[in-house]
């Protein structure tokens, strides 16, 4: 390639280098800021002197922390709302995205259809608040786990996949008796590891992430989920300094807060190197059908 | 134009369980009737049952709830509203010059999002195909797929510690001898703390698809281009931006339609009374309206006048660029 040569392409060749080393920086650098304040003395931080590295290194903050129960609790149950929210869109996703696999199904376009209208048009925030309340969901763990049950984006990228699997290994099941379900338990999904592997990563972090349901659904802390935890006391601390609270007292949040949000993000920063490539090809799936 | 496309697929127009074509054009294999589908394929259409429950009870009836926009509804009372007032709460919502100043902030912010949101992608995903080397490629993807992987909440935490009194922004300031700035107070700031974190949060994710259709682009494209005398600025215009648009075209559509769904959960974090001059958007509002304020018939209102914006927006961009470039998302 004689083109790469050329005396433009190399000076491209360093600002391009300069250029991304800056993205990847500026993408870590609140991370390191914020383990690096979770690490550190509080009038150190107040004095607006820490940045990157811990000053006053301490782990106090994190004792702090770890001695409240509603904090654990709160984890606790982030992790059991995870695990249900994921088990029932696992296997909700699932049945539908392989009925709608089918091509020869009588009506399919019309299933197809129902699920892709609430990807661009939503009941909007009031309606679901009245329905989930009038459900009788509101302080129960089914408020957070129901209404998100199927994700349509998700749908159609299991869809596709069950779509490419060779519909032969199927027929063959059929011929020799075996049920829907059997064929689906025993033939389909043990072929679609890797697609059902990505499904549970997605799910699962999405319901880990989430937040919002509780906040507005909840109203007991012993229920609310360690997102909605942080989100208290985030807004405490700015509703705090508008207020102008007791400088002391503000430090202390702030110290609490990088320290919350540090082990709130810890089991996703421990999986992520090993799962994202997973995510990666789950998106590149659902880009085929899109 | 919007009403055909909500008749083809609204709950109404016909269970399939039932033995009778519903009036939706599904194409019939000849010699194929309900009934014959319903025996040959009945434990088919039994693993469709709960789903669709699920989507009658939590994404349909939300969409019949909306009703209560043209009923007056009452806490505790009727859940479809107790009598029709007809386009009250609609007309009292367009007199409310509150609605317009956050209908207008939700445009300017949606488009600010839209204008910086959409290209930053293309044009990293282009700087990191230009990259030598495997492993490095890799590292720089996988840190830029980072942010994507936060809670909201830990995204808004993050952000208020860069830009708090004592963060590294204003520490920054101080140094250049500047006084510290209290951003998150000053509603000057605002659009700009949203749009730059939205990036931050955004632009690796939004490679994948991109880094996808590079590398479906036919190499013998720039051969060609090559022995025709181009050089890699040309080979860019003429072979991979082309081999791009599909994507670009349906990511843009997508992104068109939810433009006035501006990012909801990450505005009600980060603004407080001091910023709401400029952070206040449709969607916050009908939130303290409707949840805090308990007007949900006015809530409701504003927000199915946004929910229609928005299917409107995504139809009509969806068919321009069918009209136009040929690309379309059904």
């Amino acid at each position: 390639m004689v083109t790469d040569k050329t005396r433009g392409y190399q000076v491209f060749r360093v600002i391009n280098t300069i250029i991304l080393t800056l993205v990847v920086i500026v993408t870590l650098y609140p991370f390191a800021n914020i383990v690096a304040r979770s690490l550190s003395d509080e009038f150190a931080i107040r004095a607006g002197k820490v940045n990157l590295l811990p000053v006053g290194f301490t782990l106090r903050t994190y004792e702090y922390v770890a001695s409240d129960p509603t904090f654990w609790m709160n984890y606790r149950n982030t992790v059991v709302y995870t695990v249900v929210a994921t088990a029932i869109a696992m296997f909700m996703t699932t049945c539908y995205a392989y009925v709608l696999s089918k091509k020869h199904l009588k009506g399919r376009k019309f299933l197809i259809g129902i699920a892709v209208f609430t990807m661009f048009f939503s009941g909007g925030l009031i309606p679901n608040y009245i329905l989930i309340s009038s459900l009788g969901f509101k302080d129960s763990i089914w408020a957070i786990v129901l209404p998100n049950a199927i994700s349509v984006f998700n749908l159609l990228v299991m869809k596709a996949f069950f779509e490419g699997l060779p519909a032969e290994l199927e027929e063959a099941a059929a011929i020799d008796g075996m049920s829907t379900y059997g064929i689906l338990i025993r033939i389909v999904l043990p072929l679609s590891k890797a697609v059902l592997a990505t499904m549970v990563l997605f799910y699962a972090v999405s319901f880990w992430n989430s937040w919002f349901a509780a906040f507005l659904y909840m109203s007991q802390n012993d229920l609310f989920p360690v997102t909605v935890y942080l989100r208290n006391l985030i807004a405490g601390a700015t509703t705090g300094t508008s207020v102008g609270a007791d400088a002391t007292d503000m430090t202390v949040a702030t110290n609490i807060k990088s320290v919350t949000m540090v082990l709130t993000v810890i089991p996703i920063l421990v999986v992520y190197p090993f799962v994202q490539r997973y995510f990666v090809k789950g998106v590149m799936l659902g880009a085929v059908k899109g | 134009m919007s009403t055909t496309k909500t008749i083809d697929v609204s709950p109404e127009t016909g269970e399939p369980g039932r033995a009778r074509p519903g009036p939706f054009r599904a194409k019939r294999p000849p010699g194929r009737t309900w009934r014959q589908a319903l025996r040959r394929d009945w434990q088919l259409y039994s693993l469709a049952i709960l789903p669709l429950l699920f989507f009658l009870v939590f994404r349909y009836l939300p969409m019949i709830g909306n009703v209560i926009a043209f009923r007056k509804f009452e806490p505790g009372g009727s859940v479809l509203g107790e009598e029709w007032v007809g386009l009250r709460y609609v007309r009292m919502f367009l007199n409310d010059p509150s609605f317009w100043k956050v209908f207008w902030n939700t445009v300017i912010i949606g488009g600010l999002t839209l204008l910086f949101c959409f290209p930053t992608p293309i044009v990293l995903a282009l700087l990191i195909n230009e990259l030598r080397g495997r492993r490095i490629k890799r590292f720089v993807q996988s840190v830029s797929y980072l942010p994507h992987f936060l809670s909201m909440v830990v995204v808004a935490g993050l952000v208020m510690e860069m830009l708090s009194v004592d963060g590294p922004i204003n520490q920054l300031l101080r140094a250049v001898g500047h006084d510290p700035i209290a951003f998150l107070q000053e509603p000057g700031w605002f659009r700009t703390i949203y749009v730059s974190s939205e990036v931050w949060q955004t632009v690796g994710w939004g490679t994948i698809i991109y880094l996808a259709a590079l590398t479906t682009i036919d190499e013998q494209l720039y051969e060609a281009a090559r022995i025709d005398g181009a050089g890699r600025w040309r080979q860019i215009w003429h072979v991979t931006l082309p081999g791009i648009r599909p994507t670009a075209i349906t990511l843009l559509i997508l992104n068109i339609g939810t433009f006035m769904a501006v990012g909801f959960e990450k505005i009600l974090l980060l603004y407080n009374p001091l910023t709401y001059p400029t952070a206040d958007v449709i969607s916050t509002y009908l939130y303290r309206m409707g949840i805090v304020s308990n007007s949900f018939s006015y809530a409701a209102a504003i927000g199915l006048f946004e929910a229609v914006i928005g299917l409107a927006l995504v139809m009509g961009a969806n068919l321009i660029s069918r009209r136009t470039v040929g690309t379309s998302l059904w």
